[in-house]
Parts: structure tokens; C-alpha cells; sequence
């Protein structure tokens, strides 16, 4: 909301203050400033001049004036002009030599197109009026001469952008922001609505409300022998433009002008484009609307409609219908000011993309005792400024809306503050807000003791009228207050609306700070610690971690060779994605780390290793397609909440890395060593053994790994995820380094299991035994080793693989491997005997297991 | 007397020659270069072939009236050799670890960055940082799905479905907008899953990531992350609110750094505040005149830091909470703009990109 100070300033007996002070102080009472944009304080020396001869000077490409201009001065200025659209006699604003315009522009005497030139006539432009005009502004004839330009037209103004939040509908007015103002700055308001309306004489145009739901109350007003070529004079051409609004015509301005100052949006039909009784209706099936943008609206059932006898002629609040608008040819003007249902303009405007400024005000919430003081305002002006007359009567349809009102006890405000406040304060500032406040429970008003009691028109908050919430929402105490809030803040329903406007016109400054003691907490859980301690541990492995966004495409699928059934092509799908491309959920960590590893890499970073914690989501295939939403006017119960939960994906955390270049970095030592498959791996043992638990590895072919380097890995008989090198397919389709290498593991499988069992340190001494075993290539290290430690039994400390060996010395087919055992006892020294015994069962059992034989043997 | 005693063979013990003797040795020591020589030196004039201990032998054959003469002269020419010998020792030992320690100097400026550390995401360390100022507080942190039901989202918070507040909230509907499922647009779901699942007391601080519909710039991102706190106890007032955000105030920027409210609206808080920090940089004095500007707080004195506000008694009904005997407060603030301002991070697209240059410096601790 755009709220130039001068027009604030005719409400509110605001003291000398600078715009700066004004919003702070509004800041302060929940009115934030976006911003101040100060108008015409560097404008100086313009003044009012009259035009007492043209010369037209030829010879040049465009047509130039030379003209002698009255300024009040001894004698005429010579001023040389290129604007034509005034004539000898026209009054103009001049700027005299040595005046500053807006931008900090200075004119000077100059001699230009062969002439002396001692000043300038000035257009609204140059006057930082409009963005851009035609012409030199003319002023009215009888302006006076010399008279200061910027005093005149008041163009001297400041303008406080501030964000109005969504409950505050009656902020987005002159009049809503005034009365904060002057109870801000404790000085008089003066309500532009409260202005004297004629006696009531009979309708002015039939009409009626045919659905209570949609409007409360309707109001037409006309106007007869308007003259539509009257323009709108220009001090409300400055304050809307100001406002933000573009000046249209005189009539549109009106209406404009009404609803910035007011807050009450009106519409203005052309008479004679109107046709029988009008009525406040919903849509009919199949019924059709060309709106004033040309274009033809299909109407929804629900769409709050203004008809005539043809049909509809309005969308309400929304956007008028082109047949009966207003045009540069209307004589006789109908003006509507109604109350619709906020609920319904809501939603009408979503339907159909349109949001207006009548919307928005509508949605947040109008005055409902506005209209008829609205259209009495808009009508005169439309008389004054175009010469028309007030046609006698007013047509006012509306429908009984119970008053809301609310009760609390006088102490509650300083109970939801932590601040007493007497019941003096409390009832005074809730009279600043508008509220009528009585002492005391009306007998009649027992069952409406705090929220709802709205009618359906009027209130957004969603305010249930069920008799059960209203008593849920009762607050108890002594000396209760019966409170009628004001009808423009609709927006007032609860006990602890009714806090807040005490709490914050007392101001949040004074709220006392006091720490509340909070019972002892149990601290972070075992899986946050875990995702702490894995996100540690892979930093300090030499992976950086990144927080990709988890939006995916399905080509990011196809780039990882997914077939055709993989469950990770099951994916959730947005319906608004921000890019087309990438309308999926990501049931992989993968495709954002890999292309953040590509990003990388093209950045000129190509030993680079990333991961990645967060959620996929995994839609089940046979979940229900929609979650219910629920009531709000009670706990739903566990049956209720638990079908949302079945209607939502599983979001389980996983981890994951990828890896490319050199992982071990080559420099003045010597070599590096490129990341392999191994790392992936040892990455996921990283993970793993942060949460106390060790992998089984097992050989696998899972997409998007290399057939013959991907390794399932395994907690028990739990897959918890794979690692290893990528396809090289999927190198080549995302791009990547040759032989990047990847894991990705779901975290929320790793379950700690529990405190470390400490192990009994032995000091008596080790011994220790290497043997070499040939195996076929085929036989895994790891089903070699298992038969070590099981063969060599409890006096077995360690297995160490410190050799594997293929070439001459061995068979074909077959590979040495060489390990050393070290065996310990825990309570003597072992014998040669004993240490060999064990080392031959575990050799026998390898053996038996795989094939192994002793090497040389 | 004893006639046994070999006049002959006592020419050693003669003054001049022990003198001579001494004298050839400590000239021998004192020229002795290195360690090796300094032995050979040592063998030579006090082995057991050297005069001295030739003569020292002879002591024994000496009337018994001379012993104690030539006994003082060759132990004083021994002390004499051996101290010089010691001493000569030490010097090239001196010499010699000198000599060799410079050789095996290396240039310790190397360098050896043959694994480099990674680092983790300042928005993760951010997160977990908030969390613990909470955590000692007595919170728990509590999570939900990003993936949200609309119910949690929306309605159970008091944003009605035609509340111009629920357009404001720029959302990703799932799979359609009747599917009653969303990316949640804010962290506060989580405290309706809190209070419906926890015991009361509760509280609790959620970070998370959440969506809101907006084109990726310097100072938007379509996904983002919040930290929001709840509690809800008996007898809990926006006092209490205010302390619990002053305390958080002080432990995220020190000392003396304090919050400030300003009325505003959220749908679940009634009251509703809008959160400023006193700038940690300035304190606060850029904002009067004459002092040099902040670029921290824009000289304002103040950032805005957050929403917070007590929790509307309509939230409290709809998890079951009667709110005639609970009251509680909410907050929430963003990670994005918090690293922004407390780290100096100038460009939102920085934080979303994951190039390691970013992200390094951080090490394990923003």
C-alpha cells in the first residue's frame, strides 16, 4: 500500500513530523515500511506563467515555439519550446533560470535554435508527476501568475510503501492507515467515511442479493448528465499516480480515488448498458462472461455473479464485464459498493488468474458498513468534477449479519503478554482499535464467548461456527469484558486476536525478556548423532558435502541405465515444477551429485569428491493417490492422520558420493592414485562404521554401477546400499570422468546396535604366522578371509592381507594371496605348537571352503 | 730402603717427563679434528701403552717416601688429560650434531596435501549449531517428511484453504492440486506432528529444507532451509518467547546481542511478531549519525532475523491441546539468510551450486 503523506496527513492531525518518524511509528504497530520515495523536495524556482505570444520558427525538423511567457516578473521571459499543444493565453508552470527538477536537473539561460531561451515550460514529466506526457501541463485559467508551482499543486509529498500482511485488509486505505496513525501518535483521527449522507428516497436502480452466502450487502448510486469528456483535475491525477494507480478517466479515477482513501472497492456500470433488476447471484451452468480485458470467461458455479435481465454483467469483485463498462461516451453512471464474501472472491479470483485491486481488498477483508458512505463519496465527486447531478435515492439490498463479539477477561491481554496491564489500559486501547467493549456477560451473549459467530460473508480466518469450537476457544477468568469488535476489522474473532491488538498498541517493546525453564531434554537422538558423525567422517575422508536440489527428470534416469521396471523410475511428480525438465522427486541422491561433480570438473576442478545427505522419495505403488485433509476443530484420530501418512511417499535419508580424479593427489612426492572403485567402497565402510556397524560386501550387478565393479553392501542380511565404479555408459551419458566411482547407501538402515562392548586387552605376547594361499580368481577375498577367521578359531587376533599375487609363480587361473595372523592368547604365552595348530585348521578350512591350498605346497 | 727398585725404569716418573708428557697430550687433543681422531688421540696418550700410564704403573715401584710425590704429579697430569679430553669431546660432539643436523635440514615449507580434508556444507553446520544453542537449552529436535500432507502444512496451522496467507506461500503441489500433498513451504508442519505425537510438555527446534515456488537468484532459492522452535507448557507467555529468542541471540552472536519485535501476522501465531537482531557487527551504532555505516545491518541498526509469535489457540485444538490449560510460543528463522548475514555470503546461488571452492573453507564449523 502506497500512502502518500499529504493525503494521510488531511485524516490525522499527524504533529511536524518526517515521513521517516510516521513509519516508524506505523512499523511499530505492525504497519511495515518498505520504503519512503520522496516527491518535488529538490524542485525549486518553477513558477505559475502565462503565455502572451507564440512565435512558430521555422526551418527546423520539428516544430519550435519561441514564445514570451508572464511571469510576474518586471517583464516577460523569452522561452523557446517544442511542445504545440497551447495556444496564446494558455497558463503553464515555468521553470525560471536556475531551477532545479526533479533528478536534479538545472535549467539555465541558454540561447538555443537561434534564440534566447530563459527558461522552460514544463510537462508532468518534468515535473516528476507522470512517467511521460504528451504535453506542457496546462493549468486552470484562473491560477495565479508567478504563484510557487511545487506549493500550488502540492507536488512536494512523501510516500511510505508499507507491506500490508494479509489479515489487514482495512490497512490497504488511506482511512485504515490514518486511524493507526493517530493511535499511534495518540492525536485526533478524522474518518473520511463518516460523512453526511442524504435521506434515504427509494432505489435508485432495482436490485437484489439472490445468495446470502455470496453478498451481504449491495448498494447502487447514480449519476445523470456526467460529462465524459471532464478530466480528472490534477490533484488526484498526482495522489493516484502516487498510489500506484495509472489515471484512466474521470469516472475510472473516482472510483479509484474512493478506494484507496476508503478501502471500498466500487465499480461503475454505463445506465444505458443496463437492462432490468439487478442481482447478486452465483454462476448458472455454462454461463459466459466477456471481462473489460476482451477476454470471454467460462463462470463456475461457485463465481459470485452481477446479472441483469441479459445476464451476467460482472465477476463481483473481481473484474467488471466490457458491455457494461464505462466508456468515453457515458452520461448516466451507476456505482456499485458491495460486501461480498471474502471466501468467494478468493476463490474467484484463482479460478480465473485474475487478481485485482478489488480482489485483493475483498479477500482480506472490507468494511461492511462502508458502501453506502463509499458511493455517496464517489457520487459526489463524479458531480462535482463532472458537472452531472445526483440522481435521488439509493438502492440497498442486504442481509442480517449477526455481530461478532467476543468476551475476555479484562487480565487475559497481560497474561498472553507476561505483562500486566490494568483493565483501564486493556479497555482503552481495544476502543483505539474501534471495539465497543462492555462490562460484564450480556445474558444474551453465553454461547458467544470467543471465536466464530461470523457470518459467512466477511471473514477469511477459516473461523468454524461450531458451538464446540467457539467453547474450546473460550478463555476463563474473573471480571470478563464483552468486546464487539469494529466492522472493518473482520478479522477480530478470537480472545487472542483481541490480545494482540493491546499487547502491540502497548507496544512489544515493553514486553519483558524472561527464559522460561524448559524440563531437561534427552538431547539429540542416536540417528541425528549417527548423521552428524557420518557427514564428519566423509569430510575428513576428503569428500565436500553439497545440498542438491531434489528435483529430476527422466532422463536423469535413462543417463543411469535404469531398465524399464526399476522401482526408481517410480517417482513422485509435481504438478508446477519449475522446469519441465525436472518434474520428479529424486528417488536417488545421484543425479544432482553427479551433475554437481560435471559442474565442478567444468570449473577446472577434476579431483573432486562430493556427498550428499538427504532425503528420496518412494512413492509406494499401491498407496491412495490423495491424503485427506482433515478437521481443524478437533485432534483427528490416529486412524484419520495415519491415512495421510499412507498417502505419502517413504522419505527414507540416505548418503551418498561420487568421486573422480585423483583421490591421493600427485605432487613433488611422488605419483598419486586415482580414485577407484575402492574408495566408493571404503566410503560406505566410512558410514557404516560410524554407525557401529560393518559391512558384508558382495559382488552384484546394479545399475548405475559397472556389471563388474559394484558392490552390494550388506549390515547382516539388510541390502543397505551399493558402491563401486560407473557404467561407462553412464560416464558417457552425464558426462562425467572415466571411471568416476559412486555409492550411495540408505542411512535410515543403519541402526546403531547399541554400546560398544569393550574387548579384554591381553598382555601376553603375539604370534604371528603368514601364509600364502592360491585360489582360483573366481573365489572372493572375502569368502577366503571369513574361512581364516573361522578355521583359526578364538586364538586368532587379526587377518591382515598383505599380498595378492597373479603371474608366473602361481597357475593360471589363480592368484596368491598372503596373509598374516597374529594369534594371542589371554592368559599365556602360546606355543609354537598351538599357534601352528591353529594356522593349519584355518588353512583346512579354507580350503575346504574354497579350494585354497597352501602356496608351494 | 729396597734394594729391588729399578732405578732405570723410573725415568718416567720424572718430573720433566710427566710434564712432557702431559703437555704432548693436551697439544694432541687440542688438535684432534674430529671424533675419530680425538680416540685415536685418547688411545694414544692415556691407553694403556700411553707414558702416563706407563708411569702411573711405575708409582708402585717407588720407595714409599716418593710414591706420594710422584702420585700427586701423575694423577694431577691425568685429571689435566682427562678433562681436556672430556672437554675436547663435547666440542666436536657439538661440532659434529651441528654439522649433521644441517644436513638433514628439509624445506618445511613443502607442501603435503596428498589427501586434502573435505568439507561439510555451511548450511548443515549451521543447522546442527541452532540446534545445540536449543539443545542446551532442554529442546529436542524433532523432523517430519518434506514431502508433507496438506493437512500439516496448511489447515492444521490455521491457513485456511481461501486465505489470501495460503497464495502467499508460492507452493509445489504433488502430483495434483486435489492430492492433499505438498513440499512443505515452511518447517511449522513439524510442530503440529510434534504436538500430536509428543507428551506435553514439548519443546522442540525442527530444522529442515522446504519449497517454495521461486526462480533460482542472488537472494532466492527454490529450496531453502528453516529453523523453526516450539513450545508449549502451561502458563507460557510471549515474555517467555522473547527471553527464549534473546538467550538464542546471545548464544548464535555473543554477548549483549538482543532481539526486538514488530507486530506482523502469521496464520498459526496470535499474537505475531516479526524478529530483528541488534546488528552483531555495529551493535547498533552505525544507526546514529556520525557513525561509520554497517554493511552488515545496512546501518539500520537491526537485521530482520525471523518470525515468532504465540501459538494460536486454533493450532493447539487441532493436535488435540486444550488451550485453557496450554499456551505456547513458536518461532522460526531462515539458514539461507542467516549464513548470508553472519557469513558474509553475498549470492544465494553460492550455497545451491556445491562448487568445492565454497564450500571448503567452511571445514567442519561455520
Amino acid at each position: 500500500m502506497k500512502v502518500p503523506l499529504s493525503w494521510l496527513r488531511e485524516y490525522v492531525d499527524l504533529p511536524a513530523v518526517t515521513a521517516q518518524e510516521v513509519a516508524d511509528k506505523l512499523t511499530s504497530a505492525g504497519l511495515k515500511l518498505e520504503a519512503i520515495t520522496s516527491h518535488g523536495h529538490e524542485i525549486k524556482n518553477v513558477v505559475v506563467g502565462q503565455v502572451v505570444v507564440i512565435e512558430e520558427l521555422a526551418g527546423f525538423k520539428k516544430p519550435i515555439r519561441h514564445c514570451l511567457v508572464e511571469v510576474g516578473e518586471a517583464a516577460p521571459r523569452e522561452i523557446v519550446c517544442g511542445a504545440t499543444n497551447f495556444t496564446e493565453g494558455a497558463i503553464v508552470p515555468v521553470a525560471l533560470p536556475g531551477a532545479v527538477l526533479p533528478g536534479g536537473f538545472e535549467i539555465g539561460s541558454r540561447k538555443t535554435y537561434g534564440r534566447q531561451s530563459d527558461g522552460m515550460i514544463c510537462s508532468e514529466a518534468e515535473l516528476g508527476i507522470a512517467e511521460s506526457s504528451p504535453g506542457i501541463l496546462l493549468l486552470p485559467e484562473d491560477t495565479p501568475i508567478g504563484a510557487d508551482v511545487v506549493e500550488l499543486l502540492g507536488l512536494r509529498d512523501d510516500v511510505l510503501e508499507l507491506e500490508i500482511t494479509p489479515d489487514c485488509g482495512y490497512a490497504l486505505s488511506i482511512r485504515g492507515v490514518a486511524r493507526e496513525a493517530a493511535t499511534a501518535f495518540g492525536v485526533a483521527f478524522h474518518d473520511p467515511a463518516a460523512i453526511e449522507l442524504p435521506a434515504a428516497s427509494g432505489p435508485s436502480h432495482p436490485a437484489s442479493i439472490a445468495d446470502p452466502t455470496a453478498c451481504d450487502r449491495f448498494v447502487l448510486r447514480s449519476v445523470s448528465g456526467f460529462d465524459p469528456a471532464a478530466e480528472s483535475p490534477l490533484w488526484m491525477r498526482v495522489r493516484l499516480i502516487r498510489a500506484g494507480v495509472r489515471p484512466v478517466s474521470l469516472a475510472v479515477d473516482v472510483t479509484n480515488y474512493v478506494m484507496l482513501e476508503l478501502g471500498q472497492p466500487l465499480h461503475a456500470f454505463d445506465r444505458s448498458r443496463l437492462s432490468g433488476e439487478i442481482v447478486v447471484r452465483r454462476a448458472g451452468a455454462g454461463e459466459t462472461l466477456e471481462t473489460l480485458d476482451h477476454v470471454t470467461r467460462k463462470l463456475h458455479e461457485e463465481d459470485i455473479l452481477i446479472t441483469d435481465a441479459s445476464g451476467p454483467i460482472s465477476i463481483a469483485g473481481t473484474m467488471g464485464g466490457l458491455h457494461t463498462e464505462i466508456s468515453d461516451s457515458s452520461t448516466d453512471i451507476v456505482i456499485e459498493a458491495a460486501h461480498f464474501s471474502a471466501t468467494g472472491i478468493a476463490r474467484a479470483s484463482r479460478r480465473h488468474g485474475l487478481v485485482s485491486e478489488a480482489s485483493k481488498r475483498f479477500e482480506r477483508g472490507v468494511d461492511r458498513e462502508l458502501p453506502l458512505a463509499a458511493s455517496w463519496r464517489a457520487v459526489r465527486l463524479l458531480v462535482e468534477l463532472g458537472s452531472g447531478t445526483a440522481d435521488p435515492g439509493v438502492t440497498h439490498a442486504q442481509v442480517d449479519v449477526a455481530p461478532v463479539r467476543v468476551v475476555i477477561p479484562s487480565d487475559y491481554p497481560g497474561r498472553v503478554a507476561g505483562l500486566p496491564y490494568t483493565r483501564e489500559t486493556v479497555i482503552r486501547r481495544l476502543e483505539q482499535v474501534g471495539c465497543a467493549v462492555v462490562e460484564g456477560v450480556a445474558a444474551d451473549e453465553t454461547a458467544v464467548s470467543g471465536g466464530g459467530g461470523v457470518a459467512a460473508t466477511g471473514v477469511v480466518s477459516g473461523a468454524g461456527s461450531a458451538g464446540d469450537l467457539r467453547e474450546k476457544l473460550a478463555v476463563r477468568g474473573d471480571d470478563p469484558l464483552t468486546v464487539t469488535p469494529p466492522s472493518w476489522r473482520p478479522d477480530l474473532t478470537d480472545p487472542n486476536d483481541l490480545a494482540e491488538e493491546v499487547i502491540r498498541l502497548e507496544g512489544y517493546e515493553h514486553l519483558p525478556s524472561v527464559l522460561p525453564a524448559a524440563p531437561a531434554g534427552a538431547g539429540l537422538t542416536e540417528e541425528q548423532r549417527l548423521r552428524r558423525r557420518v557427514g564428519r567422517a566423509l569430510a575428513y575422508s576428503g569428500y565436500v558435502e553439497v545440498l542438491c536440489y531434489p528435483f529430476i527428470g527422466v532422463r536423469d534416469l535413462d543417463n543411469l541405465q535404469l531398465s524399464k521396471d526399476d522401482p526408481r523410475r517410480r517417482a513422485t511428480r509435481l504438478l508446477n515444477p519449475l522446469s519441465e525438465d525436472e518434474p520428479l522427486m529424486r528417488t536417488t541422491l545421484l543425479p544432482g551429485l553427479l551433475k554437481t561433480l560435471v559442474r565442478n570438473v567444468g570449473r577446472g576442478f577434476g579431483d573432486v569428491a562430493l556427498f550428499e545427505t538427504g532425503l528420496v522419495y518412494r512413492p509406494e505403488p499401491d498407496a491412495p493417490a490423495a491424503a485427506p485433509v482433515l478437521t481443524v476443530e478437533r485432534r483427528p484420530t490416529d486412524g484419520e492422520l495415519a491415512e495421510i501418512e499412507s498417502a505419502l511417499p517413504r522419505q527414507p535419508q540416505r548418503v551418498a558420493a561420487v568421486l573422480a580424479g585423483e583421490f591421493d593427489r600427485s605432487g613433488w612426492w611422488g605419483q598419486g592414485r586415482q580414485a577407484t572403485w575402492a574408495d566408493a567402497i571404503e566410503a560406505a565402510r566410512t558410514v557404516a562404521r560410524e554407525a557401529g556397524v560393518e559391512l558384508e560386501v558382495r559382488a552384484d550387478r546394479h545399475e548405475p554401477w559397472h556389471p563388474g565393479r559394484c558392490a552390494a553392501l550388506y549390515a547382516g542380511d539388510v541390502l543397505i546400499g551399493h558402491a563401486g565404479e560407473l557404467h561407462p555408459r553412464v560416464v558417457e551419458a552425464c558426462g562425467l570422468p572415466p571411471r568416476t566411482a559412486a555409492m550411495e547407501l540408505e542411512l535410515s538402515l543403519l541402526t546403531p546396535p547399541g554400546p560398544v562392548q569393550a574387548p579384554a586387552v591381553s598382555a601376553y605376547p603375539v604370534a604371528t604366522q603368514d601364509v600364502a594361499l592360491v585360489v582360483r580368481s573366481e573365489v572372493t577375498v572375502a569368502e577366503v578371509e571369513a574361512a581364516l577367521r573361522e578355521g583359526a578359531g578364538e586364538l586368532l587376533e587379526s587377518v591382515r592381507l598383505f599380498d595378492v599375487y597373479t603371474g608366473e609363480q602361481v597357475e593360471e587361473g589363480h592368484a596368491s594371496l598372503a596373509y598374516t595372523l597374529r594369534f594371542r592368547a589371554p592368559d599365556r604365552t602360546l606355543t609354537v605348537e598351538e599357534t601352528t595348530a591353529a594356522r593349519d585348521a584355518a588353512v583346512a578350512l579354507a580350503h575346504e571352503r574354497t579350494g585354497a591350498r597352501l602356496r608351494g605346497v | 730402603m729396597s734394594n729391588t727398585y729399578d732405578p732405570v725404569e723410573v725415568t718416567p716418573l720424572h718430573a720433566d717427563e710427566v710434564a712432557r708428557a702431559q703437555a704432548d697430550a693436551l697439544a694432541a687433543i687440542a688438535a684432534a679434528r674430529d671424533l675419530d681422531e680425538l680416540k685415536q688421540v685418547r688411545l694414544a696418550h692415556v691407553g694403556d701403552r700411553s707414558p702416563i700410564a706407563l708411569a702411573n704403573r711405575e708409582i708402585g715401584a717407588l720407595p714409599p717416601q716418593a710414591r706420594s710425590e710422584a702420585g700427586k704429579r701423575i694423577g694431577g697430569a691425568r685429571k689435566a688429560i682427562g678433562q681436556a679430553l672430556a672437554a675436547r669431546q663435547a666440542e666436536l660432539e657439538a661440532e659434529r650434531d651441528a654439522r649433521v643436523l644441517v644436513e638433514e635440514t628439509v624445506d618445511v615449507t613443502l607442501p603435503w596435501d596428498r589427501r586434502p580434508r573435505g568439507a561439510r556444507h555451511p548450511l548443515t553446520t549451521l543447522q546442527e549449531r541452532v540446534a545445540d544453542a536449543f539443545v542446551a537449552m532442554g529442546y529436542e529436535v524433532a523432523e517430519g517428511p518434506e514431502l508433507e500432507g496438506e493437512w500439516f502444512n496448511f489447515d492444521a496451522l490455521n491457513i485456511a484453504t481461501d486465505h489470501p496467507a495460503r497464495s502467499e506461500h508460492d507452493t509445489f503441489f504433488v502430483e495434483s492440486a486435489a492430492s492433499g500433498k505438498v513440499l512443505r513451504t515452511q518447517t511449522s508442519p513439524v510442530q503440529i506432528r510434534a504436538l500430536l505425537s509428543r507428551d506435553l510438555p514439548v519443546y522442540v527446534v525442527s530444522p529442515g529444507k522446504v519449497f517454495r515456488t521461486d526462480e533460482l537468484d542472488a537472494t532466492h532459492t527454490p529450496v531453502f532451509h528453516q529453523v523453526e522452535g516450539l513450545a508449549v507448557d502451561k502458563g507460557l507467555t510471549m515474555a517467555h518467547l522473547k527471553g527464549t529468542l534473546d538467550r538464542f541471540a546471545e548464544v548464535m552472536f555473543g554477548e549483549g546481542i538482543s532481539t526486538r519485535f514488530r507486530p506482523n501476522y502469521f496464520p498459526f501465531t496470535e499474537p505475531s511478531a516479526e524478529m530483528d537482531l541488534r546488528c552483531f557487527v555495529c551493535r547498533g551504532a552505525s544507526a546514529s549519525p556520525g557513525n561509520p555505516p554497517c554493511r552488515t545491518c545496512k546501518s539500520e541498526g537491526w537485521i530482520e532475523w525471523g518470525g515468532c509469535g504465540m501459538v494460536n489457540p486454533r493450532v493447539l485444538i487441532a493436535c488435540g491441546v486444550d488451550p485453557s490449560v496450554y499456551s505456547g510460543f513458536a518461532f522460526g528463522m531462515g539458514i539461507e539468510r542467516t549464513l548470508m548475514f553472519r557469513n558474509n555470503v553475498e549470492d544465494m546461488r553460492d550455497m545451491v551450486e556445491g562448487d568445492i571452492r565454497f564450500t571448503l573453507p567452511f571445514g567442519m564449523e561455520v
